[in-house]
């Protein structure tokens, strides 16, 4: 069975996968900002190049990170074909037209930044995910959280849940296909009939779970009292994360790229071959 | 009729780099009327075997045999359409006990929960009622005081009897349990294990018992099958096997406490058999031993 | 070490399932004692493991550790940091994906620093022999590994107390014997009180002193010598260990027998003498 808990991480050692989890995540969004400023393909072409060079350097293969843009897949050709089919102007010659369909240039190009866009945001937080553990990203996100505890926001809390949940999928998973085969074994039928009669045969799968799964927690919460636990107070971790050179290098690179995007789009310095580039 | 097992392979994620045999090669003949034992470490296959009996695990080679319905592999992918017997019918002649089998009850009343399995291949009305009745009087629990009960409600070991119930009410001719007593007390374990023998008498004439406890499989079972690594060992009788001590430490397999206890007596020197398998034995020979008639 | 005096704990008090789980137990548990508390299942012996610690609390009669009433909220950190509990099912313990962070749990939560964390973690792994695997994940070890695991995150909080509420019952003979190994080393070299819950007899039989549990009440309690009583080592739904029950039968069939016997070596001193 595939370890759930570990997400789609690609275990290897790599600068990519060394960078600090904050910063990568703060990188994403810088990131993510950027593709939305992205008017001109040239803008693209930057992006690409970025994306190729952190993938050649975080050493996961082009082929894993291109498949986290297949799930997208299916939105992408929608949304593509539609602006494309729908897309009308008033004062321009369409290229090509059948009865009531006419599909302009201007039209394409659409079509093609959208599809470029979608593919680029997914491909960001697809490599984050890739390089990074699940365990990490909680770390990651309770420490830069951390200052909404101030709001009374139940910070600690949350990341404890989320790193608990991480831990127990697997285990639950196993859990659920136990139950199916002991229900199976009793001749149960999961896949025929109509949809209600579906939902019912579910029921002797998810009640044994929800049983199973309240005993699970209940057994938990008595380990994690036993051994000390009283939430956030006074608690220390092992791990303390701690900048290091990389991460202000990564962090600057991020932004550097977002200048690039936002000057192929502003031209603050009016330089004419920005204007004459696509 | 005997279940006969051909050539049967089975590799996890078949076809990736990480292929992995779970079982290899296994050729198996289990006659009627008998009370299999099966040992083997953990990950030694054993599960994957006998999941293979009522087609929970998908056949990928080799066949399998039992009664009337033949199952037979297509490469991993589904079998074909003449060898697809009805798995509900095959479900119901092989009754499948898992491990702490209590996890697996769901409904309101205890009543309900028996009739869950029967109730799916197609048994109604008065014979449902007869069979959910006479499963539970079978395992041992008073049918007035717990029919209408909560199973949730009950101890322990009412839960794995009222599970076990559960697949006796399909009326199974082959009962196949992954170890019955795991987390039992001793007299739970010496009940349920005493229960499985009335079962095998009156109902469900082959039994085919997985277990890590030696003890239970030498005091029990007509016949031990050993697996390891995925390949079938050894089939032989109890007392065959545990006298045959280098073969069991080849085989990682350990001694019944009374065999070990033997030996040990005898490694110190007292000269009693280093064969024996029940208490008894081992008491007449410390009395033998001892010159002292009982 | 811990103290009990006329504990009663009742199960649904009013409610129509109520249960009593311990009726008026008294006992006490030692400095570097192994106390083994022995009973079938349902008699209790798993609300003791609660109550030790101050999961639960009492319905009436006092439960003390080192002088610390469980009753008392403010001394609960305290009395936990010197009674773990290792419990039945490993996977249902562990808080993390990572064992160096499942270990590291407690002694996070005593507030400790980063550096002394990682080293009680890897001083706990080393002490149940999975030094190794600090880095890895636990899913895919066997049930004695994962239960050394349990046991590892509990140490590192350094308790003085280790009780064992059936922490063999999942596990394998193999499984088992790991985790007795361990146990043992623990006590006579670590010289840490222990406490097991079980079933096992064979394994009470390697403990100092044993408290036999019937129907929530203390049915007996003493050295090796309990196993002589048969009769209530059996009315408590459990057997002799299989030494004891073979040096009974050879005792009534008129065999002399010198000493108290319940493991297989006491056996054949007796016998080779």
């Amino acid at each position: 069975m595939k370890d759930v808990s570990f997400g789609q991480y690609y275990p290897v050692e790599s600068p990519i996968h060394r960078i600090d989890p904050r910063i990568k995540l703060l990188a994403v969004i810088l990131y993510i900002v950027s593709v939305f400023f992205i008017r001109k393909f040239v803008g693209f072409a930057v992006v690409a190049v970025f994306l190729l060079v952190l993938v050649f350097l975080s050493r996961v293969p082009l082929l894993k990170v291109l498949k986290s843009v297949r799930a997208v897949l299916f939105l992408v050709l929608f949304t593509a074909i539609m602006s494309v089919l729908f897309y009308s102007a008033k004062n321009a010659e369409p290229l090509w037209a059948w009865r009531f369909i006419k599909i302009y240039k201007e039209g394409l190009l659409n079509a093609a930044r959208m599809a470029l866009r979608l593919i680029f945001l997914v491909m960001g937080p697809g490599l984050l995910t890739l390089t990074t553990t699940p365990v990490e990203l909680t770390d990651g996100l309770e420490s830069l959280l951390k200052p909404l505890a101030l709001m009374r926001l139940p910070v600690h809390e949350l990341a404890i849940i989320m790193s608990i949940a991480l831990r127990l999928i697997p285990t639950l998973m196993e859990e659920t296909e136990k139950i199916m085969n002991a229900q199976k074994a009793r001749c149960a039928d999961f896949d025929t009939g109509n949809i209600f009669k579906r939902a019912k045969s579910l029921l002797p799968i998810l009640i044994p779970l929800f049983v199973s799964s309240f005993r699970r927690a209940d057994e938990l919460a008595d380990a994690m009292d036993s051994r000390c636990y009283r939430g956030a107070k006074g608690r220390t971790r092992m791990k303390v994360l701690r900048l290091h050179v990389r991460d202000f290098v990564a962090a600057f690179i991020l932004l550097a790229l977002l200048f690039v995007i936002l000057v192929l789009r502003y031209n603050w310095f009016g330089w004419a071959f920005i204007g004459v580039l696509w | 009729m005997p279940i006969k097992i051909t050539n049967l392979d089975y590799k996890y994620s078949a076809g990736t780099p990480f292929e992995k045999y779970a079982l290899k090669k296994i050729n198996l003949t289990i006659p009627d009327g008998e009370f299999w034992g099966v040992i083997g470490h953990t990950g030694s296959g054993k599960s994957t075997l006998f999941s293979h009996l009522n087609a929970l695990t998908r056949i990928q080679s080799g066949t399998i045999e039992i009664d009337e319905f033949r199952l037979v592999g297509n490469g991993g992918k589904k079998p074909k359409r003449k060898h697809r017997p009805d798995y509900k019918a095959l479900r119901a002649r092989v009754g499948m006990v898992f491990q702490y089998p209590e996890y697996q009850l769901f409904a309101e009343t205890v009543a309900d929960d028996v009739a869950f399995g029967a109730k799916n291949v197609g048994i109604k009305g008065d014979e449902l009622q007869a069979r959910v009745k006479s499963a539970i009087e079978m395992v041992g629990l008073n049918y007035a005081e717990v029919e209408k009960r909560s199973p949730f409600e009950l101890s322990g070991g009412q839960k794995r009897r009222v599970a076990l119930a559960g697949v006796l009410a399909m009326h199974p001719k082959i009962l196949v349990l992954d170890e019955p007593t795991a987390g039992l007390d001793p007299r739970g374990k010496k009940e349920i294990l005493d229960l499985i023998t009335e079962i095998k008498a009156t109902l469900c004439p082959t039994v085919i018992m997985i277990s890590h406890n030696m003890d239970e499989v030498a005091a029990y079972c007509d016949k031990i099958a050993v697996m390891a690594d995925g390949e079938l060992r050894l089939v032989s009788t109890p007392a065959e096997l545990f006298s045959q001590h280098d073969l069991l430490r080849e085989l990682h397999v350990e001694m019944p406490t009374v065999t070990a206890l033997a030996c040990l007596l005898n490694d110190r020197g007292v000269p009693v058999s280093r064969s024996v398998l029940t208490e008894r034995e081992l008491l007449k020979e410390i009395l033998r031993v001892k010159g002292v008639t009982a | 070490m811990i103290e009990l005096r006329n504990v009663t704990y009742i199960y649904n008090e009013g409610a129509e399932d109520e249960k009593t789980a311990l009726s008026d137990v008294t006992l006490s548990i030692g400095e570097g004692e192994f106390v083994a508390l022995v009973g079938h299942n349902g008699s209790g012996k798993s609300t003791l493991a609660k109550l030790f610690n101050g999961l639960i609390e009492p319905k009436s009669g006092t439960v003390t550790v080192n002088g610390m009433r469980t009753t008392n909220h403010k001394d609960l950190f305290d009395i936990r940091k010197t009674v773990g509990v290792v419990f039945q099912n490993p996977d249902n313990q562990m808080v993390a994906s990572v064992i160096e962070d499942d270990v590291a749990f407690g002694p996070e939560n005593l507030g400790l620093p980063s550096a002394e964390i990682s080293e009680r973690v890897d001083w706990a792994l080393q002490s149940v022999g999975m030094g190794e695997h600090r880095k890895g994940t636990p899913f895919r070890l066997s049930g004695g590994q994962k239960q050394r695991i349990a046991i590892a995150g509990v140490l590192a909080i350094k308790p003085r107390v280790m009780v064992l509420d059936e922490s063999t019952a999942m596990l394998d003979p193999v499984g088992r014997e790991e985790v007795m190994r361990v146990i043992t080393r623990l006590n006579k070299e670590e010289k840490m009180t222990v406490v097991m819950i079980t079933h096992f007899m064979d394994e009470a039989a390697l403990a100092d002193r044993i408290i036999v549990l019937k129907n929530g009440r203390v049915a007996g309690e003493g050295g090796k010598e309990i196993f002589r009583n048969r009769a209530l080592i059996e009315s408590a739904g459990l057997e002799l260990p299989l030494a004891a029950r073979i040096a009974a039968e050879l005792r009534e069939c008129g065999v002399e027998l010198q000493g108290e016997i319940t493991l297989p070596e006491e056996l054949a001193d007796a016998l080779c003498r």
